[in-house]
């Protein structure tokens, strides 16, 4: 049900530019005003949201341990697993930023027939999310070139790369390929795992159909329905350089591509993508278990009742008396007060 | 404890990643696309201005109208192409195309560098095209 | 209260375990309180031996549950309260992209198949509430963004499930951004809390240790004469002994360890070690009975209560004046001791940076909350060569080493117990790599489960880890399980009984005890349990 949610949600996404930019011809509309405002949002939200994160304290150093603490200097520290220091904790960071470390752990759990259960390297989920994630970045930067002018170095050299199979004219991007692949096998998980279907939500599909209408939408473009490059990059240069022009005759499937791309900017960050900020500020990962040696202050630590020793000895005073254990107060001359008291039931 | 700085400066370094296209481009408000210049001898005798196929499909299109030329000259050895106004027209880059387009440099480089293409045309046509450049 | 429910019969609880999720969507599939899955309700005298809110008699089978007139209003006040509180709440109410790795990962879910123990089911029980009341999205859009009301079958359904995880963070390693569900699991009891739903199980041990020092409600005399009944087994078996001191002022070392080890079988083993090392080292140290307690069941009802509970330790040292405090084995008391006491109660200034009295090592990665785990204390001794042990006492054990999840994602305590463990037992075989160290499994009881009522979730929790122990049973003849955790043998000990009866459980320190050659002891016959060592005796009858 989700999913079906979502992708008429998608489609109502690729219907706005469709009629709006294609039938009603408001290119500056879709053009300028909307890619303008979704950066803008994305920015700005993104931004919110990590301020209003950093606004909430860490009250407790509570890293996830996975390995071997820093302890006595005879026994081997796991400095990735439990980072003593700050630069140990930079590169458990960039492992897990960088290569998803935590998801590369992953197992599956099975049931034998003898009623077991067994645990088995799964590595899929990992694959699938990096494809998905490098393959973005990639297809990202390489978007570079139409919004700088020259088109730097770099963006020339990752694009002879991606273009490497040299099959079609212009030379078909990798990337684009493997985006909307990866994107569909995350999807496709979530329709055939039944755990993973139960636990989808509309907000779960949703970017995956974006993404997918965004990548299908890109190549579709470059590749089928081609557009006048020249007259498109006027315009996202004019963007990049606050001059907006928009050309005329640019085909509609450009700009159903930049809306597609300006709903993603804007509902990045008040979804569950903001996981992009996120992951850099998870407590469980960004702290050192140094908590031994460190002291860790929590700005909202107020006082608290407790339960003194003098009330504590003031309440067993002559039974301590009694065996023998030493007392801060000796007894006052009337002895017991309290003739019983009452023994609770022993716990554990 | 808040981490306040280094969030702050995670913040800058994702803004100077992510407004990079921004503020790189200051002062570059002026930035002109490329003209093609049609400015060659054979074009200016020409009475009737027109190419193998309108005007705006081959600013889209041309490099899937050349990639099909070199299949169908190469590969199935056909040298005629007819075009959408039912005109044959005869398959060759430097004897069709070039015939007209002589000014490589004003009417092919300008435009692929502007949007960052680097066709391998000239990978095998380069020598012919060097000498109507030299000219 | 009523009768407690039996469990059904291991192989009948294994087979009924399935992973395919219910055709009704989780949100529309209510919360059976099904009997031998859920704690009893605190009777309200604990409640109110702590001066927490509400207390009633109330049980978690009732329609009614008795909730306060603005209960919502509470809860509510109480997420945002702590939303601004702790950043782990509020970004991992934030960030989850439900990408299921961590479902399989629960040893409660997969014991049980109940979808709502998958960890991302169990923090979406509460997201789904936050996105209703704390995001936009929610507010307009409902449950087309994943959110829903508020109402008392939400309350019970957290209430359910909250109190069936162990907080172990097992999910947490495996979890992309590192969500720890048991921070979520944290504050739903908090919030629970707020309402004076408490369990039984966790309000008594809470309100006994508030008063009386530890959970088990052990008064001063009683700590003194248990310990004294272990020095006369401990004579009984070595002829040395032992004068163990109390409160006493002056002091070195001051010894906390959780009550569980001064009552109540194998804990009192694991003591008996204590004691048996702590003499033949000639150790200046002492116990207290005001600080006789390490564990602290306040973790599992709020911040606060822990807070509250945890005062004792450093309070009682500065008192008696020692220069630094040494552990004994329990799980989460050393979550709590590594990870919060410090933040709490410290930095302790009026303490010294712990230092060996008898190898001179200084304990550097405890120099600012100068607690020492005896593990990592005894580890240092047999690397120093300080005593003399005779692993083959241990002969007749095949051990394997539960990690408990406490000391090992809180804290990252692997080789310490691992070192002592091969020092002192000749037979120790791991268990598959998928369920020790960092990805070990729970007991199953942790966190105040460890109830009897609720028997048949307890013994589904510990499935995973009972699997393993009977493979290496299986494979090794394994029949011992040692570890570090008073929880762990108390717990673990029924759990064995249950799914692997040929195993039984220890203590490390019990194991020591064990082996550990004490000056002028006679020739030892009996092992801790005062159980005949079956070496010895066919020697005898041969002399």
């Amino acid at each position: 049900m989700g999913a079906l949610f979502s992708f008429g949600a998608v489609v109502v996404l690729l219907l706005i530019p469709a009629i709006g930019a294609g039938a009603l011809k408001m290119h500056s509309l879709f053009g300028v005003v909307i890619p303008y405002l979704a950066v803008v949002i994305f920015l700005g939200g993104l931004i919110y949201r990590v301020v209003g994160w950093g606004k909430v304290p860490v009250p407790f150093k509570i890293p996830t341990t996975c390995g071997q603490q820093k302890s006595l200097p005879w026994i081997k520290h796991s400095k990735l697993e439990s980072p003593a220091t700050s630069w140990e904790v930079a590169a458990r960071m960039f492992l897990e930023v960088v290569l998803f470390r935590s998801l590369f752990r992953n197992l599956r759990t099975e049931k034998t027939p003898a009623d077991r259960v067994v645990y088995a390297s799964s590595k899929w989920l990992w694959l699938g999310g990096i494809a998905f994630h490098y393959s973005f970045l990639i297809v990202f930067i390489r978007h570079l070139r139409f919004f700088k002018h020259p088109t730097p170095k770099f963006v020339s050299i990752i694009e002879s790369f991606d273009g490497f199979l040299q099959i079609g004219s212009p030379h078909l991007f990798v990337t684009g390929l493997v985006l909307f692949g990866a994107a569909f096998y995350l999807f496709l998980r979530r329709v055939f795992v039944p755990a993973v279907r139960y636990i989808s939500l509309p907000a779960d599909y949703f970017p995956l159909f974006l993404i997918m209408a965004i990548a299908g939408t890109g190549m579709l473009m470059r590749y089928f329905w081609k557009v006048d490059i020249i007259k498109v990059k006027e315009l996202t240069l004019g963007l990049a350089t606050f001059n907006p022009t928009v050309p005329d005759g640019i085909g509609v499937i450009f700009y159903i591509h930049l809306f597609l791309v300006s709903a993603l900017f804007a509902y990045f960050p008040f979804s569950k993508l903001v996981h992009l900020g996120g992951v850099f500020l998870s407590p469980t990962r960004n702290l050192a278990n140094n908590s031994r040696m460190v002291y860790h202050p929590n700005p909202w630590n107020y006082p608290v009742k407790v339960h003194t020793y003098e009330e504590y000895e003031e309440e067993f005073r002559d039974k301590m008396i009694a065996v023998g254990i030493p007392v801060e107060k000796e007894p006052p001359k009337e002895e017991e007060e309290k003739a019983e008291t009452e023994e609770t039931e022993g716990k554990e | 404890m808040y981490d306040g700085g280094k969030i702050i400066a995670g913040i800058i370094i994702f803004l100077a990643f992510a407004t990079f296209p921004f503020y790189s481009n200051i002062g570059k408000a002026d930035i002109k696309p490329p003209k093609p210049s049609l400015d060659t001898p054979v074009i200016k005798e020409l009475a009737v201005k027109k190419c193998v196929e309108p005007k705006e499909y081959m600013r889209a299109n041309h490099m899937q109208l050349l990639i099909d030329w070199r299949d169908a000259a190469l590969r199935e050895g056909k040298r005629i192409y007819i075009n959408s106004r039912g005109e044959e027209v005869f398959i060759s880059l430097q004897n069709t195309c070039m015939k007209c387009h002589s000014n490589k440099k004003k009417f092919c480089d300008e435009c692929h560098s502007y949007a960052n293409v680097d066709p391998y045309c000239w990978d095998c046509h380069f020598a012919k095209a060097k000498q109507e450049e030299q000219r | 209260m009523s009768k407690q429910a039996k469990p059904p019969k291991p192989d009948e609880l294994a087979k009924s375990i399935d992973y395919k999720p219910p055709k009704t969507n989780w949100m529309e599939t209510p919360v059976e309180f099904k009997p031998g899955t859920y704690c009893y309700g605190a009777r309200p005298k604990y409640l109110e031996a702590v001066e927490m809110p509400n207390p009633r008699e109330w049980s978690p089978a009732d329609e009614d549950w008795k909730l306060p007139e603005n209960w919502k209003e509470i809860v509510l006040e109480g997420m945002q309260d702590r939303l601004g509180k702790y950043r782990s709440y509020k970004l991992f109410m934030d960030i989850c992209v439900r990408c299921g790795a961590c479902a399989d990962k629960c040893h409660f879910f997969i014991g049980s198949g109940d979808p709502k123990n998958m960890p991302v089911l169990r923090a979406e029980l509460m997201r789904s509430v936050y996105r209703k009341y704390f995001t936009t999205g929610g507010k307009f859009f409902g449950k087309a963004a994943g959110a829903r009301e508020l109402t008392e079958d939400v309350i019970k359904e957290w209430w359910y499930y909250y109190y069936q995880c162990t907080e172990c963070r097992r999910c947490s390693v495996f979890c992309p951004y590192g969500i720890d569900t048991a921070e979520i699991t944290i504050m739903g009891r908090e919030l629970t809390n707020l309402l004076g739903l408490q369990t039984d199980w966790i309000g008594g041990p809470v309100a006994n240790c508030y008063h009386k020092g530890n959970h088990l409600g052990l008064e001063p005399h009683t700590i003194q004469s248990n310990i004294e009944m272990m020095c006369d087994d401990i004579e009984e078996i070595t002829g040395i002994r032992i004068e163990p001191t109390f409160n006493r002022k002056g002091a070195e070392i001051l010894f906390v360890t959780p009550s569980g080890d001064l009552f109540g079988l194998p804990g009192v083993y694991t003591c008996m070690g204590y004691l048996m090392l702590f003499h033949e080292l000639g150790l200046d140290y002492t116990w207290s009975t005001y600080a006789s307690e390490g564990g602290n069941f306040g973790f599992f009802t709020s911040n606060e209560m822990a807070k509250k509970l945890h005062y004792k330790i450093y309070a009682e040292a500065k008192r008696l004046g020692v220069k630094w405090i040494l552990g004994g084995e329990c799980g989460h008391m050393w979550r709590l001791v590594h990870q919060y006491l410090n933040t709490w109660w410290g930095p302790p200034d009026f303490l010294e940076v712990p230092k060996s009295p008898i190898t001179g090592t200084v304990f550097e990665h405890a120099k600012s909350t100068k607690m020492v785990h005896v593990a990592e204390f005894t580890a240092d001794l047999i690397r120093h060569g300080k005593i003399k042990l005779d692993p083959s006492r241990n002969d007749h054990l095949k051990v394997t080493f539960h990690d408990s999840c406490n000391t090992s994602r809180g804290m990252g305590i692997f080789e310490e117990p691992r070192y002592v463990l091969k020092h002192v037992v000749n037979h120790f075989y791991e268990m598959p790599e998928n369920t020790i160290r960092e990805k070990t499994f729970c007991c199953g009881s942790g966190s105040g489960l460890n109830a009897g009522e609720n028997m048949e979730l307890r013994m589904r929790g510990g499935f995973p880890r009972a699997n393993a122990v009977r493979y290496v049973n299986e494979k090794y003849g394994v029949n011992m399980l040692a570890n570090i955790c008073a929880i762990d043998r108390a717990a673990l000990t029924t759990l064995m009984q249950y799914w692997v009866p040929e195993v039984d459980v220890c203590g490390l320190h019990e194991l020591v005890g064990n082996a550990l050659v004490m000056t002028g002891e006679k020739k030892r016959t009996m092992d801790l349990r005062l159980e005949p060592l079956p070496g010895v005796e066919e020697e005898e009858e041969e002399e």
